[in-house]
This record gives structure tokens, C-alpha cells and sequence, in this order.
């Protein structure tokens, strides 16, 4: 079997916020099939064990790390956990949010501070500090920002959720420019359906059966796509093949965007 | 070493137009690291032959067919010839490109259309041809070499940026068309590359501008722009179509 060695992640350790379920997971998963040493940084402790004993099953070194990226003052000291199990550094995938299903009329305060502090807000300190720790050791790396479809196309169900995406689509641009210099590079991946806790509204809820038809309707690969299938992106962001990528968004969606 | 199995292309056969030069070539060899036979559709047969000694010490079945895109009918049998000695073809990158550049208040009507011909058309009816063999297995992929000039406007050689244009709306049209039959289509946007094509802009004052322009800091290497076709022309990337891949060192976002 060939496989070029530009899809290699041997050596390298990577980081996963809300790596132990959904979209997350997937890429988790993914990264350590091509090599890579994961650790996920997410809330949920026994997720967290599970995922951790499936990434061991690769042998090579993986952690988990309880971790609420909502609370500013946890991230910069996670990092450093792992710099100092796994190793430095090479990988930071920005992949922790959540929606609230509520429109702009019925948003508290606190609904809007909280979907941006986790979707946004903490991918750019979390960015911030693995790119200390980069550039003080003059090392490569890679940033991808798990965006979605919902950063481009208005909706009317999560406004919040829908900004927090765009802005982190904006935000990885931003950054691109920035660190490249620096030879980071910086890229999302926008996912469209998939089957995760996260779309269990839609995929569900009666209420939502009209919205679940159109959404589908509007796949030409006609059905919402698995975990799995955002680890090739993300792989090839991860990776050497991608080095000339930078500020790009990869959209995943079984062509959901362009119809 | 890791080998995803999601990126290896052993057992596809690949045909790349314009494969004996530039990016075209990056892709090939790129293809042929990956294990796939690839076959090179291009006219300059000195370069074709170069080009299938190279690929054949990859260690892939490899075929140059002569073919100049813009004559149609040449462009059913030559994709006849590449099925016949290395079997169903399962990827096709549009990549063969031809720039004029002239003035819009200058620009002949001959060399409109041969642009047009050789960058939009030929692309599409390679497709069609492509798309033909491919239903009947139910899976495969195509992928249309695009340019920054797919979304921005050139400053002269105004049918380049028109077919590259409408090349990005002939993949989502395909994307959508296709996906019922398994068959992704998407586009790969290279920025500014160090080929033949781009020698006039690799130095004075169009360079400065693009080395300003590019967060990269320099033109990218053909062989740069394999990560992406390999990504796209595998498994890796089964619910990824109608999609733009940017490979441009960040030029199109600053």
C-alpha cells in the first residue's frame, strides 16, 4: 500500500479540544491513524477515558485532560499539562462549541457571553498560547479551526452559534497572516451535517422534521455525513501536505454550500 | 512511518491534461507516490516521454497520450486509449491552461476563444467523457485546476479570468449533478507558483507585489500542490464536494 509521506504525523502531538465525542472525536481518531500523539482536552471524564483507551489502542502516547475552555484562566495551564506528558506542541485543533437553540429574541445575556466564549473567544487565547510556546522553540505548526457551513449561511434557529462560526472563520484568516512568518500555519475545516449529539435536535426532534427534509433536500450526497469523514481534512491540515495552505477553509459538507 | 489508508490511490488510474510540466506534473508524480497509474494528456512529446520515464521509476503503469485539449475530437479516443492500456480511468485533473495576455481593447477574437477553448470547454466535455466511464462504477473524481482569477479580476488577459471563472461554476454543477453517482468534483485554486507559466511575474515589480501580497512570503513549489490533488482525488475526501481548495499561501485572504 503506498502512502505518501506528506500525510505522515509520526512525532507529532496534538491537541483536540472536545476531542471525546462528535466531530471532535472523529478527527481525534483520525490524527493518531496517521501517527500523531493526541491529547484531548474536553469536560466530560468519562468520555474522556474512552477516547483515550481507543487513541491507546495505537500504541503510541495519547492523554486526556478534564478541561472547560469557557473558564480563560484553564487553558494556558492545560496546555503546559500536555507540553510536559506529551511533548511540544505541533497541532492545535480548535473544535470545542455548542449551540443554544434560542433566536435573537428570546437570547439571555448569558446565552450569547457563553456560546462566543467557548466557539470563539477560547480558540484565539488558546491559539495564542500554543504559539508562544511555538515560536519560542522557532518550531513549525498548525492550527485548525473547526468551523462550519453555519459560519457562511445565516439561520434564524442560532444566531449565536452562526457568529461564533464566522467570526472563527475571520479569525483564522487573521492569524494566518500573522504567523506565517513564523511557519504556522492556519486553517479551518467547516463541516456541514453530521451525525453528532450536536444535530440530535434536527436529526430528532419532530419539531424540526420540515428542517431536517430541506437540510437533506440540499445535500447532493443526500444524507448528513459521519465523524469519520472530517478526519481526511484534518489529517491534510495536520500535515506537510498542506505546508502552502494557509487561511483556507475546507468545507466538508457533501456539497450542501454550493447548491 | 504511519500510512493512513485513506490517502493511498494504489489501484486508481489518474489522468492529469498538461501533466508533462508545472503544476500538472507536481500532481502526477504526487499521484504516482500515492501508487496510482497516471497517464499524462499533453502535446509536447518530448516532455510526455520525459515525463513517463520519470513516473515509471516511481515505480506506477504510466502512458503519455499526445493530445492537444482543443481539438475534440481527439478528446474521446485519447481517453479511449488511456482506459484500454491502464484500465477505467477513476481520476481526471482539468489541468492543461493556456494565458494570452493582451489588453481587453486589444484582445483578437481568435485567441478569445482558444483560451476559453483550451482553460473551459475542453475541461468540460473531458469531464463529460469522464463522467460517462465513471457512472458505471459508481464512484470517482475530477479535479478542475482553478486560479485566483477564478474570484478576482486580472489586470489583462481577460478570457483567462472568465473561463477560470466559470470553470469554479462548471464544479459545482458537476458536484451537484454527480454526487448521486459517487463521483466528487472539486477545485484546487493554486496561487502564484514558480512554473513557466508564471516566469514573467517571478521578478520586478509584479514579483514585489506578490511576495507582498502572499502572508507566505514566496511563490510555492509545483510539487506543493500534490498534498491537495492527493486529498482530493482519495477516499480521504468521499463527502467533500463542489468544494474550493485554497493553496496559495494565504494570498486570497489578506
Amino acid at each position: 500500500m503506498a502512502s505518501p509521506k506528506m500525510f505522515d504525523l509520526s512525532g507529532k502531538v496534538a491537541v483536540v479540544t472536545g476531542g471525546n465525542g462528535g466531530i471532535g472525536r472523529g478527527i481525534a481518531l483520525g490524527l493518531a491513524e496517521a501517527g500523531a500523539s493526541v491529547a484531548i482536552l474536553a469536560r466530560n471524564e468519562d468520555r474522556n477515558r474512552d477516547t483515550l483507551a481507543e487513541l491507546e489502542k495505537t500504541g503510541i502516547p495519547a492523554m486526556a485532560l478534564k478541561l472547560d475552555v469557557s473558564n480563560r484562566k484553564t487553558l494556558k495551564p492545560a496546555l503546559e499539562a500536555v507540553e510536559r506528558k506529551l511533548g511540544p506542541i505541533d497541532i492545535l485543533v480548535n473544535n470545542a462549541a455548542f449551540a443554544i437553540l434560542k433566536g435573537v429574541l428570546d437570547h439571555t445575556d448569558d446565552d450569547w457571553d457563553s456560546v462566543m466564549e467557548t466557539n470563539l473567544t477560547s480558540c484565539f487565547f488558546l491559539s495564542k498560547y500554543v504559539v508562544q510556546s511555538m515560536i519560542a522553540r522557532k518550531a513549525a505548526g498548525k492550527i485548525i479551526n473547526v468551523a462550519s457551513v453555519g459560519g457562511y449561511k445565516g439561520t434564524p434557529i442560532y444566531p449565536s452559534y452562526g457568529v461564533s462560526k464566522g467570526g472563527l472563520l475571520q479569525l483564522t484568516r487573521c492569524l494566518a497572516i500573522e504567523l506565517a512568518p513564523h511557519h504556522i500555519q492556519v486553517n479551518s475545516l467547516a463541516p456541514g451535517w453530521t451525525t453528532t449529539d450536536m444535530t440530535d435536535w434536527i436529526r430528532n426532534d419532530p419539531k424540526y422534521a420540515a428542517v431536517k427534509d430541506e437540510m437533506i433536500t440540499r445535500t447532493p450526497a443526500g444524507r448528513f455525513a459521519d465523524p469519520s469523514e472530517m478526519a481526511g481534512a484534518a489529517v491534510f491540515l495536520a500535515s506537510h501536505a498542506s505546508d502552502f495552505v494557509t487561511g483556507a477553509d475546507i468545507i466538508v459538507d457533501g456539497g450542501f454550500f454550493i447548491r | 512511518m504511519a500510512a493512513p489508508k485513506m490517502f493511498d490511490l494504489s489501484g486508481e488510474v489518474a489522468v492529469v491534461t498538461g501533466g508533462n510540466g508545472g503544476i500538472g506534473r507536481g500532481i502526477a508524480l504526487g499521484f504516482a507516490q500515492a501508487g496510482a497509474a497516471v497517464a499524462i494528456l499533453a502535446r509536447n512529446e518530448e516532455k510526455n516521454r520525459a515525463m513517463v520515464d520519470e513516473l515509471t521509476k516511481a515505480g506506477v503503469p504510466a502512458l503519455a497520450v499526445p493530445l492537444d485539449v482543443t481539438r475534440r475530437d481527439d478528446l474521446r479516443p485519447a481517453m479511449e486509449a488511456v482506459e484500454r492500456k491502464l484500465g477505467p480511468i477513476s481520476i481526471l485533473v482539468n489541468n492543461a491552461g493556456i494565458a494570452i495576455m493582451r489588453s481587453t481593447l486589444k484582445f483578437r477574437a481568435e485567441d478569445w476563444d482558444r483560451v476559453i477553448e483550451t482553460n473551459l470547454n475542453s475541461c468540460f466535455f473531458l469531464s463529460q467523457i469522464a463522467a460517462q466511464s465513471m457512472v458505471t462504477r459508481k464512484r470517482g473524481k475530477i479535479i478542475n485546476i482553478a486560479s485566483e482569477y477564478s474570484r478576482f479580476g486580472a489586470q489583462s488577459g481577460i478570457p483567462y479570468a472568465a473561463a477560470k471563472g466559470a470553470l469554479v461554476q462548471t464544479t459545482k454543477t458537476m458536484a451537484i449533478e454527480l454526487a448521486p453517482h459517487n463521483i466528487q468534483v472539486n477545485a484546487i485554486v493554486p496561487g502564484w507558483i514558480a512554473t513557466d507559466m508564471t516566469v514573467g511575474a517571478q521578478s520586478g515589480r509584479m514579483f514585489e507585489e506578490i511576495i507582498m501580497r502572499t502572508p507566505a512570503g514566496r511563490f510555492g513549489k509545483p510539487e506543493e500542490m500534490a498534498g491537495a490533488a492527493i486529498f482530493l482525488a482519495s477516499h480521504a475526501s468521499d463527502f467533500v464536494t463542489g468544494s474550493i481548495v485554497y493553496v496559495d499561501g494565504g494570498y486570497a485572504i489578506r
